[in-house]
């Protein structure tokens, strides 16, 4: 198993997390298909998306981050996120656990088709990224007034 | 520094109160030592300051956080990586490592804890004497 020279931590909930992958595995093989940029359970910076009538919102769970190093750019619905977040070395330090993430980093969002390219607004606080697309006038609800 | 596993179920200190099933993030961590103390790295995305939780009982080191997001009334999730809005983690501290002159710091969701260790207990240079 190379697997295993992966995971350096070991223990039972690393165990988990492979069972999880495993499971992944388990259900990407399956007959039904998987999206074209879905990527694998563990990705890192891990997202949330949610949406409004008015809006879609992106979250980027990404502590510590360089905003400087952030590209983001959409084109129509596909939201592109390229960044790198870096942890700075100790020298002449033992170290016991290295998790935290340490690379660059590129994410692509496929958004919902009524979102607005031109009306997109991102903030970074408390090292979440969040990243917010206004929708289309005409996708949005409309009261119908009955004569 | 040994990790402490059986913790992660029970809020410690009531952050956790509330969404009784919700099951913590067990967020990742560096850990290094050098001649003086330990440093601890966390990553807690969304945890504020008021939301953070550092306790060292009994030679326990716990870590507990809440994120708090300003999400718009109504919103729906289309996707979710993350499930949970609690972080939480601890450690056993050896005895050399005095808990209670612990630093911590707080920016941009990444924890930075500095456990320094005893005075008697900080390495000394044994210099070899040729006779």
């Amino acid at each position: 198993m190379f697997r295993s020279l992966s995971n350096l931590n070991g223990g039972l909930f690393d165990e988990f997390r492979r069972l999880e992958r495993e499971m992944d595995h388990l259900f990407g093989a399956g007959p039904w298909p998987n999206g074209i940029r879905s990527v694998a359970r563990g990705t890192y910076p891990p997202i949330n998306i949610g949406s409004t009538p008015e809006q879609v919102d992106v979250y980027l769970f990404a502590a510590g981050l360089n905003t400087e190093s952030l590209d983001i750019s959409i084109q129509k619905n596909l939201l592109t996120i390229d960044g790198e977040r870096r942890v700075i070395t100790e020298e002449g330090a033992s170290y016991f656990r290295r998790e935290r993430f340490d690379n660059a980093f590129h994410r692509v969002v496929t958004l919902p088709d009524d979102v607005d390219p031109e009306k997109v607004d991102a903030n970074y606080r408390d090292g979440v990224l969040r990243i917010t697309i206004q929708r289309r006038e005409t996708a949005k609800p409309r009261q119908i007034e009955v004569n | 520094m040994t990790e402490k596993r059986d913790v992660v179920t029970k809020g410690s200190n009531g952050l956790s109160e509330g969404r009784v099933n919700e099951r913590p993030i067990r967020m990742p961590v560096d850990i290094f030592e050098d001649e003086t103390g330990i440093t601890v790295l966390a990553d807690m995305p969304g945890v504020s300051r008021e939301r953070l939780d550092v306790q060292i009982d009994n030679n326990t080191l716990s870590i507990e956080g809440k994120m708090e997001m300003s999400v718009p009334e109504g919103m729906e999730a289309l996707y979710a990586d993350v499930n949970s809005t609690l972080y939480q983690r601890s450690f056993a501290l050896s005895s050399e490592l005095d808990g209670s002159k612990t630093n911590a710091s707080l920016k941009d969701g990444v924890l930075a804890l500095r456990i320094p260790k005893r005075e008697e207990h900080k390495a000394r240079k044994i210099e070899v004497r040729a006779e």
